[in-house]
């Protein structure tokens, strides 16, 4: 079959190559982990890396979303500020059904319905747009981004939307409960991750991203519905968008402009680093996983320490980011 | 018509400067600039300028205000040039997003024979603006550090949860170190928040994981500690330790006031300012009062006991 062109293609390397491709996103992982554990004893403490994990989360809900979006050679900038709309939506439909519905699960769900739709309608705007409006994927999700950024400041007058307090308590423990000592965002972000990883690998939808991503015309000829497919890849990232609000509204039960900025940038530098090219065509969803626990452990490695200035948090990221990248560089043949 | 109407306010403009004496039907234009609401903080100034400008505007009929909120300073700047050549601005009220890079335009609105007040932010030259109206940054560290040296007599670990790198940041931490410098009072840390919650609950769950005895948790921002104050209990340790913001945000206010041992206290730093600066400005033209000047508004301790002349129930801060 000729969708399976590009999958072959990585492979056609030397083993060499394909290896650190392979290990390079790990390897930094490897890294900083070492590095967090001789800077600080607590690092590697149940509390931390649940910390770490719980809170990167909903980044990376989103950034699989995003390696589904890239590898079909496509982009979403408004993520971020569409989980800011998402959230702000949620607390306000909450907050209104509670005189109806009472103080309780209904309401929540409500929400939630609320939330989720919400992420599938904007996420079809944006495919429709791209793929039926034939504009640039850029150009819609930059202007998206600033449409739902404008909005969330909108609903929440300049301020803060905030969660009824009843209503708060009741949600709270999505975010900060769990089974068996998992928090549940991480088993969310789990159970994504591995459904993610299946669709990707496993179905005929995640081969048509890749080839779509890799080659259009190739893939047209073969006859994919590639407008079909990408328009899923948007409404697929949607719906995950939501997914993230739906455990991040519990945590602080609030919403304002400043919810969800530059998640868009750290979403997609996550899925970079795990190997995902962002040309499009090849995706690998465990690799996002590792680039956003990479990310969140920088953060968590720079507040445990003392050497480097706070002034320079955002050089030290940088560095890193570009490290894990350069790691997995493929050899140039000679 | 509309070169016309162009032409007649030149002419006025003219005039004023010419020093005749603005007639009592003549109509004053005021520019507001303001930088859009990308933190609770900014949220609130755009939210007092407007209401102030509706206030006034009804009790000044012949004083008309242009309002514009800006996202960032190229576009501030684009739009305060804006109100000067399209508008026929009589005054100009700023709130400079970053004064280093709008002092060389706010100049050029001064130069051009307008009365300038700057809001919050020290522009980086001396003697441009006619009137300047801010907070006490200095005085916001200062006073957090006062309570919390009294707070904890027998001294005490605290760590420090500071907004942007920019110079209203800087200033409220070398007030807050002076102010602790040479008591038993340990700074263990400090890190940027960037003056929101999300950022404030990340910098606080790392700080609780590295530090086992924390007494006192210093956030100078209300935004920031309401963050804090989620992983505090998130990690059981809310009674160990209290949280000192600044600003005076609503929430914080309400719990200050139900006496939470939590945040006992807070410290003023209201978005409200803008008001009072369109309110003196507006007074320089209507009343024919010398506000010209510098008007620092104290940045007091808010406590159980005086909490109740801070609350506004209307507030979205």
């Amino acid at each position: 079959m000729s969708v399976s062109a590009p999958e072959v293609a990585p492979k056609a390397r030397s083993g060499f190559r394909w290896d650190l491709k392979t290990v390079g996103p790990l390897l930094a992982l490897a890294l900083l982990v070492l590095l967090g554990i001789t800077l600080n004893e607590n690092f590697l403490s149940y509390n931390n890396i649940t910390n770490v994990l719980a809170r990167s989360s909903f980044i990376g809900i989103i950034a699989i979303g995003a390696t589904f979006v890239i590898t079909a050679g496509g982009l979403d900038l408004s993520v971020g500020s569409m989980a800011a709309v998402i959230a702000g939506v949620m607390i306000m439909v909450m907050n209104w059904l509670i005189p109806v519905m009472g103080v309780g699960w209904g309401v929540i769900l409500a929400g939630m319905a609320a939330g989720i739709l919400l992420g599938g309608v904007a996420g079809v705007g944006n495919g429709l747009m791209i793929t039926r409006g034939r504009i640039e994927a850029f150009i819609v999700t930059l202007g998206t981004m600033g449409i739902f950024r404008s909005l969330v400041t909108f609903l929440a007058d300049g301020g803060t939307l905030s969660l009824n307090f009843q209503v708060a308590d009741v949600y709270r423990p999505v975010y900060y409960d769990g089974l068996l000592g998992i928090p549940y965002p991480i088993l969310v972000f789990a159970l994504v991750a591995i459904g993610g990883e299946i669709v990707m690998r496993r179905t005929s939808f995640g081969r048509h991203c890749a080839a779509i991503g890799s080659n259009e015309q190739v893939a047209r000829y073969s006859s994919i519905s590639v407008d079909n497919v990408r328009l899923i890849t948007y409404i697929l990232q949607g719906l995950l968008v939501a997914v993230a609000v739906l455990l991040y509204v519990p945590r602080l039960g609030s919403a304002s402009s400043t919810t969800g900025v530059l998640w868009e940038l750290e979403a997609i530098a996550a899925v970079i680093i795990g190997g995902t090219t962002l040309k499009g065509g090849y995706g690998r969803v465990w690799g996002t996983v590792v680039g956003v626990v990479i990310l969140g452990l920088i953060g968590n490695i720079l507040n445990l320490q003392s050497f480097i200035s706070p002034y320079l948090n955002g050089a030290f990221q940088g560095v890193i980011i570009i490290l894990a990248v350069l790691l997995q560089r493929p050899r140039r043949a000679s | 018509m509309k070169l016309a109407t162009t032409l007649m306010a030149s002419v006025v403009i003219a005039a004023g400067l010419g020093g005749t004496a603005l007639a009592q039907d003549d109509t004053i234009t005021i520019g507001v600039s303001v930088p859009a609401a990308t933190h609770g903080w900014t949220g609130g100034v755009n939210y007092f300028a407007q209401q102030a400008i509706e206030r006034l505007s009804a009790t000044y009929p012949n004083v008309e205000y242009v309002f514009a909120s800006s996202p960032d300073s190229p576009k501030q700047i684009a739009d305060i040039e804006d109100m000067v050549s399209t508008r026929d601005i009589d005054a100009l009220v700023i709130l400079p997003g970053d004064p280093d890079a709008m002092t060389s335009a706010i100049k050029q609105v001064k130069d051009a024979g307008k009365f300038v007040t700057v809001v919050d932010r020290q522009l980086s030259i001396d003697g441009v603006e006619n009137l300047y109206v801010a907070g006490d940054n200095p005085g916001l560290g200062a006073n957090a550090a006062e309570y919390i040296k009294s707070a904890l007599p027998d001294g005490g670990n605290v760590v420090i949860l500071r907004g942007m790198p920019i110079p209203i940041d800087q200033q409220r931490f070398d007030g807050f170190m002076a102010g602790v410098e040479g008591s038993n009072i340990m700074v263990l840390e400090n890190e940027f928040a960037n003056w929101n919650r999300d950022d404030g609950f990340r910098v606080m769950q790392d700080f609780l994981t590295r530090f086992p005895e924390i007494d006192a948790v210093w956030t100078q921002d209300d935004d920031i500690s309401l963050g804090a104050i989620e992983a505090i209990k998130q990690a059981g340790r809310e009674d160990e330790m209290f949280v000192v913001g600044g600003a005076g945000m609503q929430q914080i206010l309400q719990a200050v006031k139900a006496g939470d041992p939590l945040t006992p206290i807070d410290v003023s730093y209201s978005p409200a300012m803008i008001a009072t600066a369109i309110e003196l400005t507006t007074s320089h033209f209507t009343g024919g009062i010398q506000v010209a000047g510098r008007y620092i508004l104290d940045s007091t301790v808010i406590t159980q006991d005086n909490v109740d002349q801070f609350i506004d129930e209307e507030s979205p801060f």
